[in-house]
């Protein structure tokens, strides 16, 4: 009698392995994309506003060709002027597509949620609980990510096709693209992991937000988000270059518009590669010491 | 602060006296700035993002004229010239964003929540009490910052061996009262898109709306002015006149006051004009939007 009883009513509760695993993410990524689509017009409108600043840069770079041209007129019949390695329309380009790849590697809110989290004892549900806090934070974010794509598809295609004209060269070739999205997608992965472990920050300091304030302007600038790094002097051009922060927007929007030559693409796709696996392991080093130092009180 | 009003309230039985604006102010400002004194490493940290923002912009357009010796072919807008162009948009929002911004943000907030109540309760202008309540001191840092970047532009513009300039006394003042103008008409732009939240409720996506269309006012006017950029350009000169904000202004610094054309004395008085009737305007949004006020609570 009690054997019969017990089976049946065990074996849920301590399902273990795939199934119980998939089963868990499959969960919390519904949970969280219902959570998202309930504000769809508001997402929608805002991501056609984000597009506005652009407006302002074509007129800018226009502008800047235009006097650039205007002086080197002199010699007729030369090539429409380039600087760091980008035309006019290549400028346009370049700001459309790092805009797309923001849109992969921004994090909003997670770094000062997990510093939060820290702060308000919320944390402790994952050491009680059989839930992993980054795996947890991923999924979620994985869900966010999709949830926005769902709506922000619309208004990005519609400026794309707008723009269309600025892309000269047109769709580039496979491979490329596919390095393109190879790069979105570890951008989304490095964007994740380096805020993630910023946000790890918390467990030493209670209050990250300034400290995050000024690590997102410096992202800003050395991502590439402002302008092409290969705009940038020769020195610190040469170590920006060096820094993880230029897949975040520069490099997929550099290996689309194939200004990576074809024989350093494997190599850099590697490298971005090994910074992922860097920022992967930092994390989780910074996880294990941080839950070490942690004490909570109280229910 | 309670005392002050039941004071009031005594004496205005007697013979009805508004209250004193300008002691209401200074008691706003220095609250604030014993708020901000308390987080003091916040508050120094705030100010250092703010040099670090400005140092960014600063390299970003250092980087531009590395390429080019003006922005827009024989806009006149060079090196120099540009950076007084920067200054003052640096200068114009280092003050709206020390006087206006932190209060449009707790005005949403207080539609949201019903604390507008307490505001429509007090014996003073409600839109006074709105607009000036809390003062971000560390914003002013960019004030600062500005102040060194025209110092630099405007030594360099004196002793360049190409075209030097210095401008003159009148033109320093009429740029002054541009500048008072400037912030003015954002005060105006701002205070009506936080009014709006009445009607819609929450206005997150206005609030960007406010950040995007001042993006606008951030580069020479004249480098809309082409193509399908002369909608743009009537559009944010006439309509919503963020165009004029910085423009005028640092016009007339960067430019001999002389040879000016007919069409530019009248874009500077259309922006006088322009101030006047966005205040007005603002003024009627803010009020028509309060008539709609729905407390939220209770």
């Amino acid at each position: 009698m009690s054997s019969t009883s017990t089976e049946p009513l065990a074996t849920p509760h301590h399902r273990t392995g795939w199934s119980w695993r998939l089963s868990t993410w499959w969960i919390i990524l519904r949970t969280a994309l219902e959570e998202r689509l309930v504000y769809r017009g508001d997402f929608a409108l805002g991501t056609l506003m984000r597009f506005l600043p652009i407006i302002t840069q074509i007129f800018l770079w226009y502008a800047v060709f235009d006097a650039i041209e205007a002086k080197d007129g002199s010699v007729a019949g030369s090539d429409a002027p380039q600087i760091g390695g980008f035309g006019f329309r290549d400028m346009v380009a370049y700001y459309l597509l790092t805009m797309v790849a923001r849109a992969f590697s921004s994090m909003p809110g997670l770094a000062s949620g997990i510093a939060q989290q820290i702060r308000d004892g919320e944390i402790k549900r994952y050491l009680i609980q059989p839930i992993d806090l980054i795996g947890f934070l991923l999924l979620t974010r994985i869900a966010h990510k999709l949830a926005y794509y769902a709506v922000a598809v619309g208004p990005f295609a519609l400026v794309f096709f707008l723009c269309r004209g600025y892309f000269v060269m047109g769709w580039p070739s496979a491979p490329v693209f596919f390095a393109f999205l190879a790069s979105l997608l570890m951008g989304f992965l490095i964007g994740f992991f380096l805020e993630a472990a910023i946000g790890m920050i918390g467990f030493w300091f209670l209050e990250v937000s300034s400290l995050l304030f000024i690590y997102m302007l410096f992202s800003f600038f050395l991502s590439g988000h402002m302008f092409p790094l290969t705009l940038l002097p020769e020195g610190i051009g040469t170590f920006v270059q060096f820094l993880p922060f230029k897949y975040l927007a520069y490099f997929p929007a550099a290996v689309f518009l194939g200004k990576i030559p074809d024989d350093e693409l494997p190599m850099e796709m590697a490298i971005q590669a090994a910074w992922l696996v860097f920022f992967i392991v930092v994390c989780r080093f910074a996880f294990g010491q941080g839950i070490k130092r942690y004490s909570g009180y109280g229910g | 602060m309670s005392e002050s009003i039941a004071g009031d309230s005594i004496t205005k039985e007697t013979h009805p006296v508004g209250p004193n604006y300008a002691k209401v102010f200074l008691t706003f400002a220095s609250n604030s700035l014993v708020r901000d004194m308390t987080f003091r490493v916040n508050f120094f940290l705030q100010c250092v993002s703010s040099i670090g923002w400005t140092l960014m912009n600063v390299g970003f357009y250092l980087i531009i004229f590395q390429y080019t010796g003006t922005i827009g072919e024989d806009s006149g807008w060079d090196r120099d010239k540009f950076f007084v162009f920067l200054a003052t948009t640096w200068f114009i929002n280092s003050m709206v964003q020390a006087f206006f911004m932190p209060n449009a943000q707790e005005f949403s907030e207080m539609i949201r929540t019903g604390g507008l109540d307490f505001a429509l309760l007090k014996p003073i202008d409600t839109q006074f009490l709105v607009s000036f309540r809390r003062i971000d001191w560390s914003a002013l840092s960019n004030f600062a910052a500005g102040l060194v970047i025209l110092t630099f532009a405007l030594h360099s513009l004196a002793t360049r061996a190409v075209d030097p300039m210095i401008p003159s006394l009148f033109s320093v003042g009429l740029y002054i009262v541009f500048l008072v103008c400037g912030v003015l008409m954002m005060y105006s732009l701002m205070i009506s898109l936080s009014a709006t939240s009445i009607w819609l409720g929450r206005n997150q996506t206005l609030y960007n709306f406010w950040f995007y269309i001042t993006n606008f006012s951030r580069y020479p006017m004249e480098i809309y002015d082409r193509g399908w950029g002369k909608p743009l350009y009537g559009f944010f000169t006439f309509i919503i006149p963020v165009l004029l904000v910085v423009n005028i202004p640092a016009r007339l610094l960067a430019r001999p006051i002389d040879p000016r054309t007919g069409w530019e004395w009248m874009l500077v008085g259309w922006a006088l004009l322009a101030t006047i009737l966005s205040l007005a305007i603002s003024r009627w949004v803010f009020k028509t939007a309060l008539l709609s006020y729905r407390s939220a609570s209770s």
